[in-house]
Order: C-alpha cells, then sequence, then structure tokens
C-alpha cells in the first residue's frame, strides 16, 4: 500500500537473527537477546526508509531493484565480514509428547509467537493513535496531510514496525537454523507468495493464506519429502491465483457481501 | 484580539506542471469573517484553496496565517496552526470508522489546542449515531457532516470549504449552512468558502471575492451580496 516492493525483508529476518545469536554467544540470555535483534532490526529499518525507500513511493519496480541491491550488498558483506557461518546456539531444551510424537517445547514458542505477533499488529494499527493515522495516510495521503499528520514520520515508523517483525522472526528462528549471510532469502519466496495469494486485507487474506500453504506444504513434505513439498506448494500457488486472482482475501470478502 | 488579520495573502503565482494556474492573488480575511470565493469554472478557486492549505506550494507570493509566514510550509504545519480544510469530494477515508475519522482531525490546531467533540456531535447527531461506522458506506451528505466535523474538531481558526454544497441535497445544504452560521457565532471561527451555488453563497457570504483568470478581479463588500450581483460573476 506503500506503493513499494521490499526485497531486502529477508536481510532484517537476518539481521534479527545474527543479533539475537551473537548476544547470546556474549552472555546474554535468549529472550533478552532476541528482544535485542527485534529492536535492532526496527531501527535498522528506519534507517533503511529514510536513507533508500522514501525516495521510491509509488514506484514498485524501481523500489523493487533498489532493495534487491541493497540485499545482495548486505548478504555479501556480511559473508566477507563475519564468514560464511555463524557457529548456532543450539534449540532450548525441552520437549512434550503428542500421541506416539515427540516435539521439541521451542516449537511451541514459535507457534504462540507467531500468534502474538498477529495479536500486536492488530493492536498497533485497529487501536492505537499511530494505528489511525497510518491508516489513513495508507487511505489518502493527501487528505491525511492536509489534517496535520506528519506522512513522513509515519511512513518511516510503519516501515520500521515492518522491519522489526521481520527481525522477530528471525530472533525467533535464530536458535533453530544454521546461520548463513543468504538465510533470508529462504524465507522471502515464502514470504512472497504468501503475500500475493493473500491479497489486500492481512487479518483476512495474509494469515489464512499462510496457514492454507503452510499445511500444504508440510503434508507433502512429510509424504514425499522437501523438494516435492516446495514443488507442490508453488503447483498451489498458481492454481489459486488462476482461480482466485484476489487472493484470499478478496474471496472471503466477496462471500461476506 | 490582534489587527493582523486571520488570513493574508499577496501576489500568490502557482503552476500545475508549467501551466500557470494563478497569478497573483491578493486577498485579506479578518477574524469571524465568513467569506465566499466565487468564479467560473476554472478560474483557480480550488487551486487557491489548495495553496492556502499547503497541498500545493506557491511559485511566488506571501501567505500569511495568524500572523505566521506559511509559503513553502507542509501541508501538515498549515493543519497544526489551525486550518481545517474540507476538500471539494469531501475525502473522507473510506475504510475507517466515523469516530477514527474524527481522531485524525484533532490534529488540527495542535496538541495543545481544545477538541470539540461535544459540540460537532450537538451540531452532526448523525455523526454520534453512526460513529462505529464505516465512513465509506454513508450518504454524500453524511459524508459531508463528517468532513466538516472532521476539521472542526480541533477548534480550527480558520476554516476553508471547497464547495460544500455539491452534490448533497438541499435540506442538508442548508442544515450545514446553519450549522457553519453558528460555529461562527459560538466560536469565532473565520470562513471562506469556494462555491458555485447561488442560494449558498447568498445564505451564508457577507463579503465575496470573485475570481477570474487566476487573479481577484472583484470584490463585492459587506452588505451588497445580493442574488443580482452574484449572479453576474457565475457560470452562465
Amino acid at each position: 500500500m506503500m506503493g513499494v516492493i521490499n526485497m531486502a525483508h529477508g536481510e532484517f529476518i537476518m539481521c534479527g537473527a545474527y543479533v539475537t545469536v551473537g548476544l547470546v554467544h556474549g552472555g546474554l540470555p535468549l529472550p533478552l537477546a532476541q528482544l535485542c535483534g527485534v529492536i535492532a532490526a526496527g531501527l535498522v529499518g528506519v534507517l533503511v526508509e529514510m536513507t533508500i525507500v522514501r525516495r521510491f513511493y509509488k514506484r514498485p519496480l524501481d523500489s523493487l531493484l533498489a532493495t534487491w541491491g541493497l540485499s545482495l550488498v548486505v548478504t555479501q558483506g556480511m559473508l566477507i565480514l563475519v564468514g560464511s557461518s555463524l557457529a548456532g546456539i543450539g534449540t532450548p531444551e525441552g520437549s512434550f509428547k503428542v500421541g506416539e510424537y515427540s516435539f521439541s517445547t521451542y516449537r511451541l514458542v514459535l507457534f504462540g509467537g507467531a500468534i502474538a505477533a498477529l495479536a500486536v499488529i492488530y493492536f498497533i494499527f485497529m487501536r492505537t493513535r499511530f494505528g489511525v493515522h497510518a491508516r489513513a495516510t495508507m487511505q489518502n495521503p493527501q487528505m491525511a496531510q492536509a489534517l496535520g499528520v506528519k506522512v513522513g514520520r509515519v511512513y518511516a515508523i510503519s516501515f520500521g514496525i515492518g522491519a522489526a517483525l521481520a527481525g522477530f522472526c528471525g530472533a525467533l528462528y535464530a536458535p533453530t537454523m544454521t546461520l548463513i549471510p543468504t538465510m533470508g532469502a529462504t524465507f522471502i519466496v515464502e514470504s512472497f507468495v504468501t503475500v500475493v495469494v493473500g491479497g489486500a486485507n492481512v487479518l483476512l487474506g495474509t494469515a489464512p493464506a499462510g496457514a492454507l500453504l503452510a499445511i500444504i506444504r508440510t503434508s507433502l513434505n512429510a509424504w514425499e519429502g522437501q523438494i516435492i513439498g516446495q514443488i507442490g506448494m508453488l503447483i498451489a500457488v498458481i492454481l489459486i491465483i488462476r482461480i482466485l486472482p484476489e487472493g484470499v482475501s478478496g474471496f472471503l470478502t466477496r462471500r461476506q457481501r | 484580539m490582534s489587527t493582523e488579520p486571520v488570513l493574508s495573502v499577496s501576489g500568490l503565482w502557482a503552476n500545475y506542471g508549467a501551466t500557470p494556474i494563478l497569478q497573483g492573488v491578493n486577498m485579506n480575511v479578518a477574524k469571524g469573517e465568513i467569506v465566499g470565493l466565487i468564479g467560473r469554472n476554472g478560474v483557480g478557486k480550488t487551486t487557491t484553496l489548495r495553496c492556502l492549505i499547503g497541498l500545493l506550494s506557491a511559485k511566488s507570493g506571501a501567505i500569511r496565517v495568524l500572523g505566521h509566514d506559511m509559503a513553502g510550509q507542509p501541508s501538515d504545519a498549515f493543519a497544526r496552526l489551525g486550518i481545517g480544510y474540507i476538500p471539494q469530494g469531501r475525502e473522507v477515508f473510506p475504510r475507517m470508522t466515523v469516530a477514527e475519522n474524527l481522531a485524525v482531525g484533532e490534529l488540527i490546531g495542535g496538541p495543545a489546542g481544545k477538541k470539540l467533540y461535544d459540540f460537532v456531535y450537538q451540531y452532526f447527531p448523525r455523526l454520534k449515531e453512526r460513529s462505529q461506522q464505516l465512513a465509506g458506506t454513508m450518504s454524500g451528505g453524511e459524508q459531508q457532516q463528517l468532513a466538516i466535523g472532521r476539521a472542526l474538531i480541533g477548534n480550527p481558526s480558520l476554516m476553508l470549504l471547497d464547495e460544500p454544497s455539491e452534490g448533497i441535497q438541499p435540506s442538508i445544504v442548508q442544515m450545514i449552512c446553519e450549522v457553519l452560521k453558528s460555529i461562527r457565532r459560538e466560536l469565532g471561527t473565520t470562513i471562506l468558502l469556494v462555491e458555485q451555488n447561488l442560494d449558498t453563497i447568498l445564505a451564508i457570504s457577507e463579503r465575496c471575492y470573485v475570481m477570474e483568470k487566476g487573479r481577484i478581479v472583484n470584490e463585492i463588500e459587506k452588505g451588497m451580496v445580493t442574488a443580482n450581483s452574484v449572479r453576474s460573476h457565475l457560470s452562465i
């Protein structure tokens, strides 16, 4: 809605993950390190908005190129500075059983984290003063400004919140995966297709789309392995877009009427 | 208060692209006045208002509001100084509730100014009834009331209205005119409105500026605003 496509979003995920892992290596407890990871990603997001993204509003294709370039610079820069991988920190202990299957407790934390993130975003945008100003700005920037909204600041903070969310993702996942500079790219494909399949409305579209694609993918993973899972998910995306060009939210909101 | 007019414009030039639209507009509006800005289509009335709220930056000339030199300032600075803008076509935020639309208007006049929820709800009871309804689902007349309420909530010193009667049924227009007069009487608000509708102009304007080809070419003095004097300056 801001008219930018951010290809560097994966690098905010990396930022959150690297800050978390670095601080844990430095002796900080995991939750505190994760909080710092989120804040760091958010601040970097605001900085990126003010220096680069700000110049590309309403120019989606140009913004795609610019942020992709930024993404390449950052991943290669990290490769030179930190090396090809960072020692992991290990998933926190603890597991529980459902029937005969055993799961790590930390998986539940991830699950809860995702739902909490949705709840927090909903609260920020629907219940706070900033949220009202942000939605007004997305719907009609000129009129919002003519009523006194500092739209530049709203854009910077919104972008920062998006970056902080990506950082939150990285911070949560940091203990479960090997950290490599290109780790953001592994998320970006899934996020991109989820957003496309979801359509315009985040709560009614992106969240259900994410759940739907996750179910398709993990069941195919369990059945025939990772590669079939990936292929199956992408085929499902093609089919959904063919049948529902407005995405899941377009479908749901049309049904409501 | 001071002798300084609420609004003073001199030698205002403004372009759309390379086309000059305003070619030296001069006007003064004193505190508590209701002034009409009239003229045929395409003479620059809307452009003038857009300059006065900072949505279009002037190429040259001075805009003084409440003694502040505002030329070149961003639009939000105009609003925070205490200007309430009601644009042509209302431009309410369609996918936000009535209450949320009003909340955005609280920024007008800055954080220190008082906010007039009771006043707005008293004059536009419809907005209170519908406070949780999405603004985009309301009728044109209700949206116009919302646009005025949204600009009024922050107790503006100056209200700028662009064709408030356009596309709205006569009974609502009449009601809006009455409310605007009450606003001026009770709050001392200065009002500048662009209007083409003869009845609306006669109902509320005390004085009129007549625009032609990007300039103010005539002024209808206080007490001289009559059907004949106004009609001769409107579209035939």
